[in-house]
């Protein structure tokens, strides 16, 4: 065989893959989360740690303290601490999707998507379709379990649906921080132990299951511009389950819906751009 | 840069902050062939293959593969490429077609052609029985032919192949070696990575071994081994009289060597150029001469012998033990 006929040989077939514009890009980034979901169908542990994690608290807090919680108003107590049992959700998924990200970064799989000609974006948000999308499942069944325990939505469906629309908001910006972690600490051990550290710093210094006048003065200001309070209170507010002075007092208490807003785009902006970033650099070293 | 060559790298420099990896590679693979990249651990050799598929950004130096350059042009460069690392990039929890399904999609192959193209390739690299198990499932050897064949789901014009039978079984290396041996028949360029004299031998068209992030030698693997001294016979004789005898009989083999003498082990030494060639006249002459040998031994070169060779060639003179002769394919 001479070099001649090898070269024009290949020439003749098309070089594979290409830009393709937006519907091309959405090919790419679906055929990536059918590989997330497929793993989902044989490993459903992720799933069930994301829905286990907020019923188990619904349990130990809902019921066995709720006698010793004392919320001002005349607002239940089921009512009071749905919306922090349901953040959990977003906190529980942080550590799990970062893992992900840093597994895969370590077994070579990324390199394999980098040599090819697909945007690199694509591999990440591939995996925000799969992972909003476990979030979205056990969104339903802690709010169905809420349900059967005595939770109620007050406002009608409009405003309940707009609760969980916020709700899913911050699970699929608390991914891409999950995602940024995954791509800038890369080391799984220690990506488990800061993955449980979030959880509990914010969700414990909130408005999740007490109210903030209840805890400690120094930390109130901590709790009070915690970007999980306002998600919290924008989405009692939605459900009607909100008692007076939870918030605290302030501006990210008179205004949760637009502290909401800005924080999480602003997480979100941070985070995307950092992962896209640390991923870049990540494989390229 | 000659346009029949598929890869093509001039100065190639990568540091970093606490070392630097490599210090100038220059490379010329005309389209077609396949050359051999041998060296030790940490000479290089994975950080060449990642620059020139893109995944890295050279610090110095310039490369084009398939007619493109690696850092400006790396869109088109993936398009022509396939990759296999030196650990089988492939999803452990998604079954054989589904990893191949996946790869094609990336490439637009549509799912049907996905699928067809997969169960094609599934079918040439022997993994048909297998496709529909999930990988974790799979032996080494099943796993590394996977990762080439999801490579070559995009029939790639050029492929690098990054130790592609480290860690792998003596028949298992075989198959896998008949599988490139395969593609580089359909026309596929081909470098490869290696840390085996035998499997750059028993590919690769032309060999570059690289040092210390440098091309310390480059040539065909005759020309190698001819540099390196080649194989060695040593034939040990009955009685120390017959010691003339043997050394007249290996000298007839017209060496360009003087067969060495041994007499406190009546053993005779001489360098082969031609392998078992040279073997089978040795043994008549030596049945001419009426020498009784009690032991006959060849001595391969390892790699050991390569890198000591050259690295102290390299040493010893300022000028490389090899002219690099860039100038096409030598058949």
């Amino acid at each position: 065989m001479t070099t001649a006929t090898a070269g024009s040989h290949r020439q003749t077939a098309p070089p594979r893959g290409g830009t393709g514009g937006l519907r091309g890009y959405t090919g790419d980034t679906l055929a990536l989360a059918g590989r997330h979901l497929t793993h989902l169908r044989r490993s459903p542990g992720r799933l069930v740690l994301v829905t286990m994690n907020p019923l188990v608290m619904l349990i130990a807090i809902g019921y066995l303290f709720r006698d010793s919680m004392n919320i001002p108003g005349n607002v239940a107590y089921e009512d009071f601490i749905m919306a922090g049992i349901a953040i959990q959700v977003g906190l529980t998924g942080v550590g799990p999707t970062a893992i992900g990200v840093a597994m895969d970064l370590r077994n070579g799989l990324v390199d394999r998507f980098r040599s090819m000609p697909i945007a690199s974006s694509t591999v990440l948000i591939g995996r925000t379709f799969s992972d909003l999308f476990v979030g979205a499942v056990s969104l339903t069944v802690v709010c169905s379990v809420g349900f059967a325990v005595g939770w109620r939505p007050h406002n009608g469906p409009l405003q309940t649906l707009a609760g969980f629309g916020v709700l899913l908001a911050f699970v699929y910006t608390m991914l891409w921080v999950g995602i940024l972690l995954g791509t800038v600490m890369k080391n799984v051990e220690a990506i488990d132990g800061s993955g449980a550290l979030v959880l509990i710093v914010l969700s414990f210094l909130s408005n999740a299951y007490v109210v903030v006048s209840g805890l400690p003065g120094w930390l109130q200001p901590v709790a009070e511009w915690n970007p999980v309070t306002s998600v919290i209170t924008t989405t009692r507010r939605l459900w009607g389950n909100d008692p007076a002075g939870s918030t605290g007092s302030g501006f990210p208490a008179d205004h949760p819906g637009l502290v909401t807003a800005i924080m999480l785009a602003l997480l979100l902006t941070v985070s995307v751009a950092g992962s896209l970033r640390s991923f870049r650099r990540a494989v390229g070293n | 840069m000659q346009t029949d060559t598929a890869i093509y790298a001039e100065g190639l420099g990568k540091a970093y902050r606490s070392h630097t990896a490599l210090h100038g590679i220059d490379l010329a693979v005309p389209a077609g062939s396949v050359l051999g990249v041998l060296g030790p651990n940490g000479a290089g050799k994975t950080t060449t293959v990642r620059i020139l598929a893109t995944l890295l950004e050279p610090t110095s130096g310039r490369a084009f593969v398939a007619g493109h350059d690696v850092v400006r042009q790396s869109r088109e460069v993936r398009r022509r490429i396939g990759l296999a690392g030196q650990y089988a990039a492939v999803d452990e929890m998604l079954t054989g077609r589904e990893n191949m399904v996946l790869l094609g999609r990336l490439l637009r192959l549509g799912k049907r052609g996905s699928a067809h193209r997969a169960a094609q390739l599934l079918d040439r690299f022997g993994l048909t029985e297998a496709a529909d198990r999930p990988v974790s499932t799979y032996s080494g050897g099943m796993r590394r032919r996977l990762d080439l064949a999801t490579c070559v789901i995009g029939e790639p014009e050029v492929l690098f192949l990054d130790e592609p039978t480290t860690g792998l079984d003596p028949s298992s290396r075989v198959i896998l070696w008949d599988i490139v041996r395969s593609l580089v028949a359909e026309g596929v360029t081909l470098l490869l990575t290696t840390q085996y004299l035998e499997e750059a031998d028993q590919l690769a068209d032309r060999i570059a071994v690289i040092d210390s992030g440098r091309v310390i030698a480059e040539g065909t693997p005759d020309a190698l081994k001819r540099n390196v001294g080649g194989e060695r016979l040593e034939v040990t004789v009955a009685r120390p009289e017959m010691l003339a005898d043997a050394a007249a009989a290996l000298a007839m083999l017209g060496l360009g060597n003087e067969p060495a003498v041994d007499h406190t082990e009546s053993r005779v030494s001489v360098q082969l150029r031609r392998g078992l060639d040279d073997v089978a006249v040795a043994v008549a002459a030596l049945r001419d001469k009426g020498v009784t040998t009690i032991d006959f031994e060849l001595h391969k070169p390892s790699l050991d012998d390569v890198f000591f060779d050259l690295t102290q060639r390299d040493r010893s003179a300022a000028a490389p033990a090899l002219a690099p002769a860039y100038q096409g394919a030598q058949r």
